[in-house]
């Protein structure tokens, strides 16, 4: 397998009057190709901000990427210009946001939303442009897609107008699809459908898939690899089995802890984290998660913890001073790179 | 009144709190043109009946649509249901006169869902938690007000210091502790808790439900939990009841509903949910449901699921399904469930 994208200590911060909110500070992790990776974490621990850096889509000001290097077949994201960056968003990585209401134009027809960005992206006819767009909606899953090109998105449901932002991000060939929260507005019965699609065209397609989710549940079904967030750094990673079944860092044990399950009869009682997230304008010395941490030792506050293999499992890392204690692993730092 | 889905609770050892019979409620949307005739209905809740007894909590999930907010506000009165009977403690409330019913809403309160939206942004979270008890009559002097303020600050985990600071001050899930704090100032004996913990981070989601669970232990409460996240359903109602484009599909004692569901759709709802656990996932068995929630204006003739209902047959669209007990305690409005299931 090739590596599609490298993310290496990435930094995008945001400038108040006065102060720096540091909301992604130092985030590493790679993607292969075809493969489906989770960003997990609550809000505002940067998974989103990540999401926005690599498609350079961070508002500035007030924000701004200080640090870091974003690879993209090759290509650092960062050097290009902004011209170039307009070909490989939308061409090379299509996008799908949490709100289906409010991403879709609602005084245009689905046809021309969907056939302008083949016509710009791909430089074909219109006619060319608008066969595609129905292809796009069968490919999704919207019934008799060529009658309902010429519909407006008030007259599609939130689970349509999804798969629409979906049809879209697809609709120029991408390699990698980045979905931020794509089920987070819908149903339980919808949310299942969606995912199912993207999994579907993941397969079909052969693309690489980035979901950006706060729900363990929608991970444990739908990809590959987790990347577990938390004040802007990611702070443990690892195959699904091993997030799963031996979560590390106490952030991640935290929350597979404190959530209700499906499968758990009544009875048992919910083992929330104390406290809440730290102001990321001013983080602590350390481990941002020390003061909500049950383990927590006086190295914690001094020293900011590496993310290093832990147990055996491939990949499988943690940012943690106490994390790789009861395992054989060197602990040495391993910064930047995962291998295999 | 449709009869035929009347319930027996005549069986029923313990008495029940609030009783909800046939309760049905409609919107009317306006046709156009200079008549403004009420031409059509939404549906939002369309004959509904279910008790609720002393000391339980009932958890009533849906999907958006499916009438489980309409008819939680129609239970604390907020909406004055079409027909049918709401009684609480025996008393009919919707006959009720607005003085009566200020007397009733001692006893009875609700906690909203969005924390940023349900909590006046001029009052101080002293004042906002003050009120009820100024409003009832239960403290003799604002000193003995503040008293009380401080102690329900220290209940829901907040601290007392707090009470002079204004909502934007405080974080999502220490709003929603100031909401509950209000929602339990008046000692009410009934709670509607609408979406509770669903606009909050997981982390904090556990806090607030524990918070809820002492509380109901402490001040033996009675809730209706509404919500669409079946996982904390399960996690803390002794009953779960499942609505469906403003009918009840099926109710059951919790552990019943989750792990032998009857009706069709229960069993999609729940699978449909994913499992924070990889192994699971890969064994349980996935129903994913074709289409979208029809239109509650015009529901589909029959049994409202049987458009999108994987076993439905011919039948299904002509006849409405009663709601039948097919086991002790568990009712299910399913033509093909049961012991004369077709």
């Amino acid at each position: 397998m090739t590596t599609l994208l490298e993310v290496e200590n990435l930094k995008t911060h945001f400038f108040a009057r006065n102060s720096v909110i540091k909301a992604v500070d130092g985030v590493t992790f790679d993607l292969e190709e075809g493969e489906s990776l989770a960003l997990v974490g609550e809000s505002g621990c940067g998974k989103s901000v990540t999401a926005m850096s690599i498609m350079r889509l961070i508002p500035n000001p007030p924000g701004k990427i200080v640090g870091g290097a974003i690879r993209f077949m090759g290509q650092d994201l960062l050097q290009t210009d902004e011209a170039t960056m307009r070909g490989i968003r939308g061409n090379k990585i299509g996008m799908v946001f949490q709100e289906p209401m409010t991403s879709l134009n609602p005084v245009l027809s689905i046809e021309r939303q969907l056939s302008e960005a083949v016509q710009e992206h791909l430089k074909v006819s219109k006619s060319a442009a608008v066969d595609r767009a129905a292809e796009l909606l069968d490919l999704v899953g919207i019934p008799g897609g060529k009658q309902r090109l010429k519909d407006y998105p008030h007259q599609f449901s939130g689970g349509m107008r999804q798969r629409v932002m979906i049809a879209m991000a697809l609709s120029c060939d991408p390699k990698l699809l980045i979905a931020d929260e794509p089920t987070t507005a819908l149903d339980v019965t919808i949310q299942a459908q969606i995912l199912e699609l993207i999994r579907k065209v993941q397969w079909e397609l052969g693309i690489s898939v980035i979901i950006i989710t706060h729900n363990l549940g929608v991970v444990a079904r739908y990809v590959d690899r987790i990347n577990v967030m938390y004040a802007g750094r990611i702070v443990e990673r690892g195959v699904l089995g091993d997030i799963f079944a031996d979560p590390r860092h106490p952030y991640t044990k935290g929350l597979l802890a404190s959530v209700p399950r499906l499968d758990r009869p009544k009875g048992s009682r919910l083992i929330p984290i104390d406290g809440m997230p730290p102001d990321l304008s001013a983080l602590p010395d350390g481990c941002a998660f020390r003061e909500r941490c049950t383990y927590a030792v006086d190295r914690c506050a001094t020293d900011t913890p590496l993310v290093m293999p832990v147990s055996s499992g491939v990949g499988h890392q943690a940012a943690c001073w106490i994390a790789d204690q009861d395992t054989d692993a060197s602990g040495r730092p391993v910064g930047a790179a995962i291998d295999g | 009144m449709g009869p035929q889905s009347m319930v027996d609770q005549s069986t029923d050892p313990s008495p029940a709190l609030v009783t909800v019979s046939n309760v049905k409620k409609y919107f009317p949307v306006n046709s156009r043109g200079i008549l403004q005739r009420n031409a059509q209905y939404v549906r939002a809740v369309d004959d509904v009946s279910f008790t609720i007894k002393r000391g339980e909590t009932l958890g009533l999930v849906g999907e958006s649509g499916s009438g489980k907010s309409t008819l939680g506000r129609c239970i604390v009165q907020l909406h004055k249901q079409t027909e049918g009977q709401i009684k609480f403690d025996g008393v009919e409330l919707s006959t009720l006169g607005n003085k009566e019913m200020r007397t009733m809403r001692r006893r009875i309160n609700m906690i909203f869902q969005d924390p940023y939206s349900s909590l006046s942004p001029r009052m101080t979270a002293g004042g906002i938690i003050g009120e009820p008890i100024e409003i009832h009559k239960l403290a003799g002097s604002s000193a003995e007000v503040r008293d009380r303020v401080e102690e329900l600050l220290r209940i829901v985990g907040l601290n007392p210091y707090m009470a002079d600071r204004y909502p934007h001050e405080f974080s999502g899930g220490q709003r929603q502790r100031i909401g509950i704090a209000r929602a339990i100032a008046a000692e009410p004996e009934f709670i509607v808790a609408d979406e509770p913990v669903s606009a909050l981070d997981v982390s904090i989601q556990a806090q607030v439900i524990n918070l809820m669970q002492d509380l109901q232990e402490r001040f033996n409460l009675t809730y209706l939990l509404i919500a669409h996240d079946l996982s904390v359903v399960r996690h803390i109602s002794d009953r779960v009841a499942v609505m469906y484009l403003g009918k009840l599909m099926e109710i059951a004692p919790c552990d019943d509903l989750y792990e032998t569901p009857l009706h069709p759709y229960t069993q999609a709802l729940l699978s449909a949910v994913p499992v924070p656990d990889p192994k699971v996932e890969l064994e349980r068995e996935h129903i994913v449901l074709q289409g979208d929630i029809p239109s509650p204006i015009s529901p589909p003739s029959g049994c409202v699921f049987h458009t999108r209902c994987p076993i439905a047959v011919a039948e299904c669209a002509m006849t409405v399904p009663p709601l039948r007990e097919v086991a002790p305690g568990h009712m299910t409005a399913c033509l093909r469930v049961g012991p004369d299931a077709i």
